[in-house]
């Protein structure tokens, strides 16, 4: 242990020698949703646009051909190895897809200057949270790291309709430390100047949500079919 | 460092940006005087406001998620040893490393010994105020090593080479000329033709930024929370800038108060409700990042912990001060003070500013530090930072506690029996009147400049000055009288109850001081954009009776010019042309929101039948006798 380690903690242990008590904190807030989950679906909707990110409703037969319409004509867009490339448009000689590995150090990954360059980036997401509009990204591999959602200017995000729910504590039970998270909502925003919110510092300034209805069984209440389910 | 003897084990105090330049009153009245401060500032604080009450109005829980996260962090002071013991194995375990840092000075140098091992001498920043507090840039200055701020509003008060003035939005006292004008002259390879435009400007920021975040390998960040039971680090931003200085290089370094932590991953689901509706009005700030040590392929391979003490240690020994520790530098408390919104957040000197300051900071210093031992005084009482808090701090108590610490202070007692010289400020009039100042609701009168305050100061001593800070403060308020009416009933109740010595150890009575001073906190904020347009319309007053003057002189002058056969009044329209006043900032600030905030934004709401929230008091008179 280190000198200043132990020194402060013999420190913090004086300063508590009044023996503070420490209650089990009462968990008295809302935990699960009781909103059935069109209307769950309807408030994701809704925050979502109000923190100005454009939202498309889409089914498995409809979300290739919206991206294919966000992408534009011509496009350069990255994707991570794990996404599920039936939701895509078929390249051409002016759409290409880019797959990133993954691994930064590894073969088959976009430095950063390549990020910079390429047009958008699609990915999928672990979960989203209707109350706050916010999408969470764990990495997993049809996320890709960090990197990739964050330095090109476009970001298309799909939000499975079986992976919303309605409040914080169930989106954070469906997502892990053992990786990164990045929790996104609308695309970046600045107030600094005279408090006038300017859409778009240095992350994506455009982000298209794609909420897709995939058919699986929605949670509606509390967590139903999440990743690692209520605790 | 100061050691202090509080009868108790020593306690260390903290160092760094935590002391006050000057005691709270000179600043005040300085800051009191930049008119274009208060206007901005008080346009932040009311849209911050009015933002904050609707978000937090859509949740019926609120007051559950206060309860839990007051009681997340009571736990966290009562268990500190073992969660910092068990933070550091858990972000150990996954690869980071942990380090522990007594001071501000030790903070720095174990930052500056990991840069250099390195070799880099440019390191980029994300906001974070305990870099702030160890005054981590200008170390690193020093030292050959230069450090970039990465936010908009620290790029533009780092570039403008001043302070920041509010936690949120720290360059709030600056307006888009100024800042377009500041980045004309410091942003290197920026265009000429830049206009004043906001989304120009942030433009200008994204592209000067892109390339230091594509080729720095060290980062320096803070951290909003610390969870102990997995070792993850978070960070709360809107602008992206995070999300790059935590992603890009392969270095991070985070420095991280020793009370940052949290015990559970699951306690962040309280937090990440809490603090986003409290700070910046939203439901989300649009960007949190989190990690956990390393991850391979993604993100930064070296990963360093600073934890901090500073004077934390110092804030904990004391019972009632400690629960300030419990702080997540939300600023709503700021947002809702009328005495921020009249003085600024420079006036606080320290990195802390605003009503958590007032108590922050001396705890952290000490109350015997001669700054920092006016900011308790620094406040009306009112009771409306504790009811925005989203933790619950009871920054009134504390206050009262920490006035009744420097009273004793200065009159040698708590000291180790350590007698110090006679105070300079606070005579022993002040300690006459500790009795009746312990009590909350007095003292709040006496701070309002009314009779209460001779009552406290005994028969001899007139009160049309308060002692010492407070006199410098009241002086600089414009401090509305209560209705008689409540005074005289608080005084007969006291009279009824006798004695006013309030046991050591008893709380002050929050509830019914709110209660008392229900409103006085909306009364003042009213009252100050009244005063604010009264000033403009004297402003605007004197610049017309100037005209007009210098019309007389000028018609004086072609008059005679006419006799000498000169060239008629036609000339005399065009010499009065002065050019047109510049416009107070604020005044475009509201303009610009109800122009440009998008539908649903609070900012266009200006509420029917109140006092018009857009401070005018930009009066060129004064600001020209500043100079
Ligand atoms: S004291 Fe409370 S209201 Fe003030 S900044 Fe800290 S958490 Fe926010």
């Amino acid at each position: 242990m280190t000198e200043a380690k132990a020194e402060i903690l013999r420190r913090v242990r004086a300063a508590l020698a009044d023996g503070p008590s420490a209650p089990e904190p009462a968990r008295e807030y809302r935990r699960s949703s009781d909103k059935p989950l069109d209307a769950v679906l309807e408030m994701l909707v809704d925050r979502l646009e109000d923190y100005k990110a454009a939202v498309h409703r889409e089914d498995l037969g409809s979300v290739a051909g919206r991206i294919e319409q966000l992408l534009g004509r011509s496009s350069r867009y990255v994707i991570p190895n794990g996404l599920d490339q039936s939701w895509l448009p078929r390249d051409s000689a002016a759409r290409v897809r880019m797959v990133d590995s993954g691994h930064a150090r590894k073969a088959g990954s976009l430095t950063v200057r390549e990020l910079d360059a390429v047009d958008a980036v699609v990915t999928a997401s672990s979960v989203s949270c209707a109350e706050t509009g916010t999408i969470f990204l764990n990495a997993r591999p049809d996320e890709g790291r960090r990197a990739i959602t964050l330095v090109p200017d476009h970001h298309i995000c799909v939000v499975p309709v079986s992976t919303v729910v309605e409040l914080v504590p169930e989106a954070m039970r469906r997502v892990g430390p053992e990786r990164p998270i990045t929790m996104i909502s609308g695309p970046s925003a600045t107030s600094d100047i005279e408090l006038q919110r300017v859409e778009g510092v240095h992350g994506p300034r455009r982000l298209d949500v794609i909420i897709l209805d995939d058919g699986d069984e929605a949670p509606g209440g509390d967590g139903a079919g999440g990743a690692s389910g209520d605790r | 460092m100061s050691v202090t003897q509080l009868g108790m084990p020593k306690v260390f105090h903290g160092s760094g940006n935590i002391v006050a330049d000057e005691p709270f009153p000179d600043f005040a009245r300085r800051e009191l005087k930049n008119e274009q401060l208060r206007a901005n500032l008080g346009f932040a604080t009311h849209t911050i406001r009015s933002k904050r009450a609707s978000v937090v109005g859509e949740l019926p829980d609120w007051q559950e998620l206060r309860t839990a996260g007051s009681e997340i962090k009571q736990r966290v002071m009562a268990r500190l040893p073992e969660l910092l013991e068990q933070f550091e194995e858990n972000v150990t375990a996954r690869g980071g490393q942990v380090h522990w840092a007594r001071d501000a000075e030790e903070a720095n140098r174990i930052a500056l010994d990991l840069i250099r091992a390195e070799g880099a001498e440019e390191i980029i920043k994300i906001k974070s105020m305990a870099t702030q507090e160890t005054g981590l840039n200008e170390y690193l200055a020093e030292h050959g090593v230069g450090a970039v701020e990465t936010d908009l509003a620290e790029e533009i008060v780092q570039m403008g080479e001043d302070k920041p003035s509010h936690i949120l939005v720290p360059a709030i006292h600056r307006n888009r000329t100024e800042i377009r004008d500041i980045f004309l002259k410091r942003m290197p390879g920026v265009d000429p033709g830049l206009t004043d435009n906001p989304p120009e400007l942030a433009d200008a920021s994204r592209r000067h930024l892109r390339e230091k975040f594509f080729r720095t390998g060290v980062a320096v960040s803070g951290a909003n929370f610390g969870v102990a039971d997995t070792g993850t680090l978070a960070v709360v931003e809107s602008e992206g800038n995070g999300r790059m200085c935590l992603t890009l290089p392969d270095t991070l370094i985070t420095f991280m108060g020793i009370e940052k932590l949290v015990p559970t991953f699951e306690d962040l689901e309280v937090f990440f409700q809490l603090l986003p509706r409290s700070s910046t009005g939203e439901r989300m700030n649009p960007y949190t990042s989190l990690w956990s040590g390393r991850t391979e392929g993604d993100g930064p391979q070296n990963l360093h912990v600073i934890l901090l003490d500073n004077g934390r240690t110092a804030a904990l020994a004391d019972e009632v001060g400690r629960q300030a520790l419990h702080c997540i530098r939300c600023s709503a408390c700021m947002n809702v003070c009328p005495v921020y919104e009249r003085a600024g957040g420079h006036a606080y000197g320290s990195t802390y500013p605003g009503p958590i300051g007032a108590i922050l900071s001396p705890l952290l210093t000490g109350v015997e530090d001669r700054s920092n031992n006016s900011l308790p005084y620094a406040s009306s009482l009112c009771g409306a930072c504790y009811e925005a808090c989203p933790v619950k701090i009871n920054i009134p108590d504390v206050l009262v506690h920490l006035r009744g610490k420097d009273v004793d202070a200065r009159h040698g007692k708590g000291e180790g029996g350590r007698k110090r010289r006679m105070p300079d400020q606070m005579d022993a009039m002040m300690a006459g009147a500790k009795a009746a100042f312990s009590n909350a609701s007095l003292l709040s009168l006496a701070e309002r400049g009314l009779p209460a305050g001779k009552l406290a100061a005994g028969r001899k001593h007139r009160i049309s000055k308060l002692p010492g800070v407070v006199s410098g403060w009241t002086q600089y308020r414009d401090v509305p009288e209560p209705p008689a009416q409540s005074f005289r009933h608080w005084w007969k109740k006291n009279r009824q109850n006798g004695t006013r010595q309030r046991p050591a150890g008893e709380r002050a009575d929050v509830e019914a001081m709110i209660e008392a001073n229900a409103g006085l906190a909306d009364e003042l904020h009213e009252r100050f954009a009244a005063e604010a347009e009264e000033q403009q319309r004297a402003a605007d007053r004197a610049a017309l009776e100037a005209k007009v003057e210098e019309k007389e002189e000028v018609q004086a002058g072609v008059s005679r010019e006419l006799d000498a056969g000169g060239d008629g009044p036609r000339d005399t329209e065009a010499g009065s042309t002065e050019p047109e006043r510049p416009k107070p900032a604020a005044e475009k600030i509201a303009r610009a929101a109800s122009e440009e905030a998008g539908p649903g934004s609070d900012l266009s709401d200006k509420g029917p039948g109140r006092a018009d929230p857009e401070p005018k008091g930009n009066a060129p008179m004064e600001s020209e006798e500043e100079r």
